[in-house]
């Protein structure tokens, strides 16, 4: 048992148990911190694979602004332990056989997949950031300013929908 | 090292704990953390792939999502507050105007 | 020389076609006056036109006449040469007889109804079917196929239904005319078989080319019970004759046709549209002879026919009905002639019988137009006095029909029962050929006496009996002079005439006639007896029903009620129509309305269409309930298609591409923007 694996074992257990716990709660700002630690281990596993840059946004953007908007709102709208109703029992009794399923696919597909996923190993190389910075100007420029409108877009919209009623 | 298939397989365990959430979880605030949930497994795979393939593609993509994630996080929380204003209750079953 | 009218033979049936037409289309504003002169006129004028091209044929040396005018059916490859049937007409000797007697009575009735139905409502629409009738009547008696025969014989079958049922208010005259064309279509069945038949043997159905085409083969005669292409083909057209002709066992159409008005019995039914079918077998005598089987059954049928009708008109109290039977019964005489070989007496009774008869049934008309609508004999009597005209007339006809020398009848029927005689083994249908005359003679002047004679046993005061006016009497004068001068025809020599018919027609009938093989000495003498019998038979019915009923003793009561099942049988037809009624029509009616109504119709169409429309209701009501308006369900049918998807793209590695495509990836354009 490498130390890595070590870590791995331990960051992967954290989110699992983070997303099982964002599950089982029943006020939403436990479902919210709950996604916090889950976000935090993955960064954490970012690491482990040597994106810095990415487990840093993740941290940044993910945990330090989008949480943190989720939280806001709320605590804006006064969210409370969630009713316990069930109309709909296709997702009482079919949820759980989906999820599952679903799983199941995807790692069946994993299973028999090529050599690239089950050889390799991850190598110990990091990822520079200023490798990272050229690729998106150089290759990625055109998206990269794409998304800058999208922002704004997605600022607009936030605001206009948000906002108090005349 | 670790192997780029247990990575893979933490993002497909994660992946269907994010679909679990969102058919189970009634509050529409708790569905909206399950979609980032399953954005976030998939970025990992993103990450694992990248590594192992020696590209740096599927980390620049990663950003992008966490950008558009953002965006979307934004524009959905909006459309939440008009939600929970218009009726009154945060609960998604409550939000059946088309049933008949 | 110059034929204008034969070149253009189509000219005699168009005439009524466009009355027909007119009055049809147009005459239902028109005052009567207007409606008279088309109707009459365009029958006059065929009339003119049908003379005017027998004087042609006479001048033309009486040659076989066939004019082509445009093609109808034409099937090229069937066989070599091909299939056609044309519209086209022929004129010989046959047709000559039939031409005139159709359009020469034709429009003595027609100038007849006018008077008759002066006062009667839908007085239009009575001319437009009548001239119809002519129409189709000349396109049958001038066919030159068998095709455009068929189509004059189904549309005077039209023609009839329409006629009949001209009261159509009153249920008893539209049964009637249902069961006119329903019994008519039966026999038509079997006549289309036995068109069939003809065509798919020879090939064609063309007179000339057939009738030649079995000439020249010269097949040997089929004998009595075999049933060769002959006998069967004959056969099947003798029943569409039966059903036209009203023989055994399709006859029961023609007393119910006396619910139309009484032109239409004269003209349809006495005259014109029943003598079709002697007409059809006369036309084919060269397959009739062919067929011993077939001659025999004309005959048999015919002979039958003539005696069975004529007891049931003996105790029928309708003056209408009686001449229907009397009708029914001669026209079994005419088969009789067919059946033993003597067309030419057969077509020789049928001119004759169409001028009394048309004239029995206009005169009965005028007496019941003078009876103000009665039509039942026990309540006329002692009428002499008041219509004379008619009394003279009617009793001309009589005596015409009775076969009293030196009047039509009697030429005719005195051959034809000549001729029965002569046929080895018609000596039984002689006999009840003779009995049939004694019958008719019998019940003939019993409808005179009862109508004619004793005191009334009617309300003088309120029916007022008047003598019809001219329009009416006219045709009934003229055909009393036909009655009368038209035996002289065929008087054989024997009378001192030269029998000019029958060699008229000889070219027609050649070879097929029936040729006494006796001497010319023992065939006089035998004619002479023969009628002398025939006479005496007649003379014989006129006794009887001069005692019986020329004064009102009560006999005729005392006998009916001596014999009285016998009567009772008489009286009601021998219950024909009840067992038609009980044997055929109900199982029929059961099993139209059970089997085909309820079973097929109600159960497996509707059920069907239905079935389908409540299956789609069904699947609508199960796959509704993914439209539940729940927003969970909504979140599980979302997942279950992500799997599907997933599961595609796993397991079936060639809708990779696909799936890329519908979901709007294309891989390389994004390649090359990400990566320019």
């Amino acid at each position: 048992m490498t130390p890595q694996l070590l870590i791995f074992f331990v960051l992967a257990a954290l989110a699992v148990v983070g997303s099982l716990s964002l599950i089982l709660q029943k006020h939403p700002i436990h479902s919210a911190l709950s996604l916090i630690v889950v976000m935090v281990a993955l960064a954490g596993l970012y690491l482990l694979m040597g994106a810095e840059f990415v487990a840093a946004v993740q941290i940044i953007v993910y945990g330090g602004a989008i949480m943190v908007l989720f939280v806001f709102v709320i605590m804006l709208l006064n969210a409370g332990i969630e009713e316990h109703t069930n109309f709909s029992k296709l997702a009482g009794y079919a949820g759980v056989p989906l999820g599952i399923a679903l799983t199941g696919f995807i790692a069946a597909a994993i299973a028999r997949s090529t050599d690239t996923v089950h050889a390799a190993t991850t190598g110990g190389t990091i990822a520079s950031t200023r490798q990272i910075s050229t690729m998106i100007f150089k290759e990625f420029v055109y998206p990269f300013e794409l998304t800058s409108f999208l922002i704004l877009v997605a600022i607009m919209g936030a605001i206009v929908l948000a906002q108090r009623e005349k | 090292m670790v192997p780029t298939s247990y990575y893979v397989i933490l993002s497909a365990v994660l992946f269907g704990l994010g679909v679990i959430a969102f058919i189970f979880k009634r509050n529409i605030i708790s569905i909206f953390m399950s979609i980032e949930l399953m954005l976030n497994a998939v970025n990992l795979a993103f990450v694992a792939f990248s590594q192992s393939k020696g590209n740096l593609d599927g980390q620049i993509f990663v950003l992008f999502v966490i950008i558009v994630a953002a965006a979307e996080a934004a524009v959905g929380l909006g459309i939440i507050i008009l939600i929970a204003r218009n009726r009154q209750s945060l609960n998604v079953e409550r939000v059946d105007l088309l049933k008949l | 020389m110059q034929t204008p009218i034969l070149d253009y033979l189509w000219i005699i049936p168009l005439l009524p076609l466009l009355g027909s037409a007119t009055n049809g289309l147009f005459g239902k504003n028109w005052p009567n006056k207007i409606v008279n002169a088309v109707a009459v006129g365009s029958t006059g004028l065929s009339f003119l036109a049908a003379l005017e091209a027998v004087r042609e044929f006479f001048a033309a040396g009486q040659q076989l006449v066939r004019k082509e005018y445009f093609d109808w059916i034409i099937v090229p490859g069937v066989w070599p040469g091909g299939f056609r049937a044309g519209f086209d007409l022929q004129m010989d000797q046959l047709t000559v007889v039939m031409l005139l007697v159709v359009t020469g009575v034709g429009w003595l009735i027609h100038i007849y109804s006018t008077g008759y139905m002066a006062h009667e409502g839908g007085y239009y629409r009575f001319f437009s079917y009548l001239n119809l009738f002519m129409f189709f009547m000349l396109i049958l008696v001038l066919a030159a196929n068998y095709v455009l025969l068929f189509v004059g014989w189904e549309g005077v079958g039209l023609s009839s239904y329409l006629l009949i049922g001209f009261y159509f208010l009153k249920k008893s005259a539209s049964d009637a005319g249902k069961k006119a064309f329903i019994v008519n279509r039966i026999g038509d069945f079997g006549f289309m078989l036995g068109m069939f038949l003809l065509f798919r043997t020879f090939h064609t159905l063309d007179f000339n080319a057939l009738f030649n085409s079995v000439a020249q083969q010269n097949s040997a005669t089929e004998p009595w019970g075999q049933f060769g292409t002959f006998t069967v083909a004959c056969l099947l057209l003798f029943m569409g004759a039966c059903g036209k002709s009203a023989q055994l066992p399709l006859y029961v159409w023609l007393p119910d046709a006396m619910e139309g008005p009484t032109p239409v019995s004269a003209l349809i039914h006495a005259a014109t549209m029943v003598t079709a079918g002697v007409y059809v077998v006369a036309r084919s005598h060269i397959l009739f002879t062919h067929s011993e089987t077939a001659l025999v059954v004309v005959a048999i049928v015919g002979c039958a026919t003539a005696c069975f009708a004529a007891t049931i008109g003996l105790v029928q109290t309708d003056i209408k009905r009686v001449l229907a039977y009397s009708t029914v019964s001669q026209l079994g005489y005419m088969f009789l002639a067919c059946g033993v070989g003597a067309f030419s007496a057969g077509i020789f009774h049928l001119m004759t019988h169409a001028f009394f008869k048309a004239l029995l049934f206009l005169a009965a008309g005028s007496v019941i137009h003078a009876m103000g609508g009665e039509q039942d004999m026990r309540k006329m009597g002692g009428l002499s006095k008041h219509i004379k005209y008619t009394y003279m007339t009617m009793l001309t006809a009589t005596l015409a029909i009775a076969g009293i020398p030196p009047l039509a009848g009697f030429f005719s029927k005195d051959s034809i029962l000549l001729s029965a005689f002569n046929k080895e083994g018609g000596h039984p249908l002689y006999a009840f050929g003779l009995l049939t005359a004694l019958l008719t003679s019998f019940y003939m002047f019993r409808l005179i006496f009862l109508t004619f004679y004793g005191k009334p046993r009617y309300d003088e005061h309120h029916v007022h009996v008047h003598e019809s006016p001219w329009s009416m009497l006219g045709p009934l004068v003229i055909l009393a002079v036909l009655s009368i001068i038209g035996g002289w025809l065929a008087a054989p020599a024997l009378w001192g005439g030269t029998d000019y018919f029958t060699n008229f027609l000889a070219p027609v009938f050649g070879s097929h006639e029936a040729v006494e093989a006796i001497s010319e000495a023992a065939a006089h003498q035998l004619e002479i007896i023969l009628a002398v019998v025939a006479v005496v038979a007649a003379l014989l019915g006129f006794g009887v029903a001069y005692w019986l009923y020329s004064k009102p003793t009560g006999k005729p009561e005392q006998i009916a009620k001596s014999m009285k099942p016998v009567y009772n049988t008489l009286l009601n037809k021998y219950y024909v129509d009840e067992l038609y009624a009980a044997v055929i029509v109900k199982p029929l009616m059961w099993v139209s309305r059970q089997i085909f109504w309820q079973a097929v119709d109600v159960t497996v169409i509707d059920g069907t269409v239905n079935g389908v429309a409540s299956t789609l209701t069904v699947i609508g009501d199960g796959v509704r309930h993914t439209q539940s308006g729940n927003t969970r369900s909504y979140a599980v049918w979302v997942v279950v298609g992500a799997i599907v998807i997933i599961a595609v793209v796993f397991f079936w590695p060639e809708a990779r591409t696909v799936v890329g495509r519908v979901q709007g990836l294309h891989l390389p354009t994004l390649t090359k923007m990400v990566r320019p």
